[in-house]
């Protein structure tokens, strides 16, 4: 009886519901007003800054801050369902994704009163773009082997060296970036680095772009040349970041873009095989639409223990690791499904077109974020295995 | 000992939250402990344990908890009934206290006390259902009844004038070709033919078959999770065990990984059982929201049952392959289970032909009414 995973069957309050007919009218208006095409959207890169600051507007960015940075203090179930019925929709908020996600909530709590009182509100305007600076030519999932360096100077902190991997890094205004202060020691590899807000506008930044297997301008290499950092934008304890990753990981792991983002393909797949499909086409959307609505159960149920307080860091894992490897084989699966569907329905060229893309897409889906071989680590951990 | 199915009031003691089903599940937790330990059972060999245990969960009311007061029984909630499932789940021990259960709540919905001693449901077939004529007799068959041949009474749904109504009958007065699933248990073919039921009932509006199938899958589905969290137990502290290579399996990453594996599917178990018995708890009626919920759980739990079993075979080598070792006693009973009131592919042809007749776009919107 020691089992130790735990999944609350907690459901989206009430309230919730007026919130999500009211995103899903604005939606509509937007894909109305011609702001973007929901059937072709996923195939682009997905920035839109006017469309952020409309969302921002609405109160939708940074909705669970305190209103004094310009949130709006509703609760992280709210957020919830803003957030999936924009993935579902495939609305286009790169801009303000990253931000709203995690680079805000790191801020928040380590953010000197004067920064968070500058970039916090702009964040939740839906003007204020960010990426994450972690990965680096020879250190990805081994995140604490990052060599770029910082080296305290009189007037701040200088930085040396390269960022890989750095998704949106061509659009951000800021990166949060994980910098080398020390060497690591012998008891402990992970002491050394910090974390570090970085103005991507300073001098001695310079980006190049890295275009993935599906043609998108996603990644960058970010290269620091003696870039100067003020003195108070080190975010939290110096050579102790390894200690300010784990709580806020759960976050980031157990959101509906954990397995929501190949979700097109299941829709058009539907509609692919039409209103009566065989045995087969039927018992395959029968499993599909069972393995997605446990996931969605999973992850509002993490969501859910976050609000009330808990820590569930091996259940967040586990909704990434189950639910990064649904969506992952979901194009497979929809690919055997469909291979017998006649083009009754009309929306063969489509699918087959969006089928394409997430084929090419699919392998990224277990790696960022912390790949399937390092969640499955921190779940061994969870059982007591290591 | 009939206080412990009772209720779902609060109090408060020494300022902590208690909760009557945490103490549901400790009651059900210590019967199957001390009486029926999967363990003892696995290497005793003994074969009496099954009337203590029975008398057990009959005297602290457990096996009632779906009856009402009124009808002699413990009046409990819904989610009481499937906690005590899953429980039970954990010890994967062959009573028939979940079909006791279903019948109980069948039974209840139409008003006819329950019978003492172990109960199970028939469906009849959707072709041809079991009717109730106009001289009172029955006619008609349900195939693969657990426990048939091994209960006193059995509950079923019948046809009568059009309408549906609820019968008991003696299992004695009836034609049973006893069969045993994959677990060695107990299940029947039941011919109704000429049986003159104990009592008939009508059974309240809109009651259907399908509606008893899916309570049916609700429970397996419970069961499941319970018994997919007692194999991850029982894996997780054999491989901290045992040595080879020099050092406990558990520190060899490929290991590690299966079971971590095998930990996700448990937990995509747990979460769709208990969201499913969650949806039945709070439902007046089994609509759309709630098939889904309860198809999701029937399918999903039994997915994980096939992933989940085969990596704990894995992890236990030649020993778990062993007729006295325990972990047989689970995965067998899992693999059992998974095929008793619609098996994963059955219900995922029910709910994909749902969906697709609502059409694509009215798919997103019934996955986050849940």
């Amino acid at each position: 009886m020691s089992s130790p995973i735990q999944f609350d069957p907690i459901r989206l309050p009430a309230e919730t519901e007026t919130l999500r007919a009211e995103v899903r009218a604005f939606i509509n208006e937007e894909i109305a007003a011609g702001t973007f095409d929901p059937n072709t959207s996923a195939l682009v890169d997905g920035f839109n800054m006017d469309l952020s600051r409309r969302i921002g507007a609405r109160g939708w960015i940074g909705m669970t801050w305190p209103k004094k940075y310009g949130g709006q203090e509703r609760n992280f179930l709210e957020r919830y369902v803003v957030t999936e019925e924009f993935r579902v929709a495939n609305a286009p908020v790169r801009t303000h994704f990253t931000a709203d996600r995690q680079s805000g909530p790191v801020l928040l709590k380590y953010a000197t009163e004067e920064i968070k009182a500058d970039v916090l509100p702009r964040i939740t305007r839906g003007e204020c773009c960010f990426c994450i600076g972690m990965s680096e030519p020879n250190s990805g999932s081994d995140l604490f082997a990052a060599s770029t360096k910082a080296t305290k100077t009189g007037e701040g902190w200088r930085i040396n060296g390269t960022k890989l991997w750095t998704s949106n890094a061509h659009h951000a205004d800021y990166m949060i970036g994980l910098f080398r202060t020390s060497a690591a020691t012998k008891e402990n590899h992970r002491h050394g680095l910090t974390s570090f807000l970085v103005d991507m506008k300073l001098p001695g930044i310079s980006i190049s772009p890295v275009h993935n297997m599906a043609d998108i301008h996603e990644f960058n290499e970010v290269v620091f040349d003696d870039c100067l950092i003020p003195e108070d934008h080190v975010l939290g304890e110096i050579d102790g970041a390894w200690k300010q990753a784990t709580s806020e990981l759960a976050y980031e792991r157990s959101g509906p873009e954990r397995f929501l983002e190949t979700f097109y393909i299941l829709v058009e797949m539907v509609r692919a095989l039409g209103p009566e499909p065989d045995a087969r086409g039927a018992e395959g959307i029968g499993r599909l639409v069972a393995q997605l609505h446990t996931l969605r159960r999973m992850s509002v149920s993490v969501n859910g223990m976050l609000q009330a307080g808990k820590e569930p860091v091996l259940e967040g894992s586990i909704v990434k690791d189950l639910g990064t490897v649904w969506e992952q084989a979901l194009p497979g699966k929809a690919r055997d499904l469909t291979a017998f569907a006649d083009n009754d329905t009309g929306n063969r060229q489509a699918f087959d077109e969006l089928l394409q893309f997430a084929t090419k897409i699919a392998p990224k889906l277990t790696i960022q974020g912390g790949t399937t071989e390092v969640l499955r680590g921190i779940i061994a951990r969870g059982l007591g295995l290591r | 000992m009939v206080a412990a199915a009772k209720g779902h009031a609060t109090k408060t003691y020494l300022g902590i939250m208690t909760d009557t089903d945490t103490i549901i599940i400790d009651t059900t937790a210590r019967i199957f402990r001390e009486l029926a330990d999967p363990q003892t059972l696995a290497t005793s060999n003994r074969d009496d344990w099954q009337g203590p245990l029975w008398t057990a969960l009959e005297e602290s009311g457990l096996t009632r908890a779906w009856v009402p007061d009124d009808l002699g029984g413990a009046g409990a909630e819904i989610t009481d009934g499937f906690d005590i499932l899953v429980t039970a789940g954990r010890f994967a021990v062959a009573v028939p206290l979940a079909e006791t259960l279903l019948a109980g709540w069948l039974l209840a919905r139409a008003g006819i006390p329950v019978p003492d001693g172990p109960l199970s449901v028939a469906v009849g077939g959707q072709e041809a259902p079991i009717t109730v004529g106009a001289d009172g007799i029955l006619s008609g068959s349900a195939r693969a009844v657990p426990f048939a041949g091994a209960v006193g009474h059995l509950a079923l749904l019948a046809e009568q004038d059009g309408a549906m109504a609820v019968a008991l009958v003696d299992a004695s007065s009836c034609t049973i070709e006893v069969g045993t699933n994959l677990a060695g248990e107990p299940l029947g073919n039941v011919s109704f033919d000429g049986v003159t039921p104990i009592t008939v009932s009508a059974a309240p509006d809109g009651l259907s078959p399908g509606d008893v199938m899916l309570m049916g899958a609700a429970i397996r589905a419970q069961q499941m999770a319970g018994g997919l969290q007692g194999v991850l137990d029982l894996a997780v502290d054999y491989a901290k065990e045992r040595v080879a290579f020099g050092r406990p399996i558990a520190k060899f990453q490929a290991v590690q990984h299966n079971l971590a594996r095998l930990a996700g599917e448990v937990a995509a178990a747990v979460a769709a059982a208990g969201s499913a018995a969650d949806s039945i708890q709070t439902t007046e009626d089994f609509n759309e929201a709630v098939f889904l919920e309860i198809a999701a759980a029937k399918i999903r739990t039994g997915e994980a049952v096939g992933t989940g079993a085969g990596i704990a075979h894995q992890v236990f080598g030649a020993i778990g392959f062993t007729a006295e070792h325990v972990l047989q006693r689970y995965t067998k009973r899992l693999w059992a289970w998974r095929d008793d009131f619609g098996s994963e592919s059955e219900w995922a042809v029910g709910l994909g032909a749902m969906v697709a007749a609502n059409g694509a776009d009215e798919l997103w919107p019934l996955v986050a009414s849940r």
